[in-house]
């Protein structure tokens, strides 16, 4: 005999959420597991640096542009090629979560298309667009 | 108090004061002979070891206070730190950022973040606020500093006066809510109600979240503060569903800003890792003491230390307090 099961108080969420949740979490989880075991190899010297650790205080007080001019810290995508520097690898962390999220919406566009929701198929597409577009690199401002 | 601002002046006592600040301590004399050493003495590695202990301390706080880490971090970090604000900032998103981020599967999954009613908003949210980090990081600082006085001023303003409502009666949706099916079911596990709810007003909130969004990016802060009230007071979405979907949009939008950071090299992994462990350890530590803490005192609390950081900010910037 079967035990009476316990009453549903919330209703599933919808199908996209659920699998957006899923990409979400492991691309979340994975750029936060890079970003601390990177700093550590970085914090502690393991991995050398780009910029020596003991010359930071005197250079994290200058703008964004003075800092790169004194040490040939990367711009865009530059830094892909130097992820093998300490310091630079930590980018690759925040790379993956500041892009887990496009990901996410490519993944769900499916479900709406099958649904026929065009307009939620336009806004994910749209969104995934800005978020690319803002990591191209080719929208750039100041110095 | 007044030892405590002079302290404040020495950079090595700034992350002291700043800690002494969040508890009501007053500093012993000892401490300011100490801090007579400067900046230029103290070893690398004591700012990033000072902002894990502050951003932990803020993140303890932000729970109970309903507020999101990114919002304390900036101004306070910025008011007693010595990193430029360009980092600052920068390291403020990835806060937010990563905070959003740990929160949004459970938050999906629970029916508390609603994706219908979060991805129009943030798609025009994310737009802006690239737009806002570009200007940010153009601007020259002192303006950005005292810009960030004032709005951290305002949000003094929002905290201390907005009102809630938790489940708000939206009689009808609008046009774009309809077409957009900007609606849900949500089963409130407190009461076991369940309440069919929708809103209205949509272009009004998408208004609202284009700037939202900008200052987001121009100050590198999450916007919780702003995101909850126009989706609960303005738009009509139930307190819950607009706090979890609040936070989910959080998501997107600082994504966006954090892209054109990470691009123009402000951030700096030093300042951001350290602030981002912190934080996100200190808010789980702040979640279990829900129970035990005072909410109403902690958000006093903040609403005080985020007067004086706005204060400062702006004094900072017109020069008058550096």
């Amino acid at each position: 005999m079967n035990a009476p099961s316990a009453p549903q108080l919330v209703a599933p969420p919808p199908a996209e959420q659920g699998r957006y949740a899923t990409w979400l979490d492991t691309t979340s989880k994975l750029g936060l597991l890079m970003l601390i075991v990177g700093f550590l190899a970085y914090a502690f010297g393991v991995v050398p640096p780009h910029i020596p650790v003991e010359q930071l205080p005197d250079l994290w007080i200058h703008p964004t542009h003075v800092f790169r001019e004194h040490t040939g810290h990367p711009s865009g995508w530059d830094w892909l090629a130097m992820l093998h520097k300490g310091d630079i690898f930590n980018l690759l962390g925040i790379a993956v979560l500041a892009g887990g999220s496009m990901l996410c919406l490519l993944a769900v566009i499916p479900l709406y298309a099958r649904r026929g929701e065009h307009i939620y198929v336009a806004v994910c597409a749209l969104q995934a667009g800005v978020l690319g577009l803002a990591a191209s690199g080719v929208l750039t401002a100041g110095h | 108090m007044k030892t405590l601002l002079r302290l404040a002046k020495l950079p090595a006592l700034r992350l002291a004061a700043a800690t002494a600040l969040c508890f009501g301590l007053d500093l012993p004399a000892e401490a300011a002979d100490a801090g007579a050493l400067g900046t230029g003495s103290t070893p690398w590695w004591v700012w990033p070891l000072a902002l894990f202990v502050v951003c932990f301390l803020l993140g303890i706080v932000a729970v109970p206070a309903g507020v999101g880490g990114g919002v304390l971090f900036v101004p306070i970090v910025a008011g007693f730190f010595p990193f430029h604000l360009d980092f600052i900032r920068g390291a403020g998103l990835l806060v937010a950022l990563a905070s959003a981020l740990a929160a949004g599967p459970s938050l999906l999954r629970g029916g508390l973040a609603n994706l219908r009613l979060a991805l129009p908003l943030a798609l025009i949210g994310s737009a802006s606020s690239i737009f806002g980090a570009m200007m940010g990081l153009a601007l020259p600082a002192n303006v950005v500093q005292t810009a960030l006085g004032l709005t951290i001023l305002g949000i003094v303003g929002v905290m201390a006066m907005a009102k809630k409502s938790e489940f708000p009666q939206v009689a009808t949706a609008d046009n774009w809510a309809a077409y957009l099916g900007m609606r849900g079911i949500f089963v409130d596990a407190a009461s076991g109600r369940e309440i069919n709810w929708q809103v209205h007003r949509t272009p009004l909130g998408i208004g609202l979240f284009f700037v939202i969004g900008f200052l987001a990016g121009m100050f590198g802060m999450g916007a919780g503060w702003a995101n909850v009230p126009a989706l609960n007071l303005v738009m009509g979405a139930p307190l819950k569903i607009a706090a979890g979907t609040s936070s989910f949009i959080l998501s997107l939008v600082d994504s966006s800003a954090a892209w054109i950071y990470l691009n123009k090299g402000a951030i700096l992994p030093m300042v951001a890792v350290p602030s981002v462990v912190g934080m996100m350890l200190g808010a789980r530590i702040g979640a279990r003491l829900l129970t035990v803490l005072k909410a109403s005192v902690i958000r006093r609390l903040v609403i005080g230390l985020l007067l004086f950081s706005g204060l400062r900010a702006l004094l900072k910037g017109l020069g008058i307090w550096v």
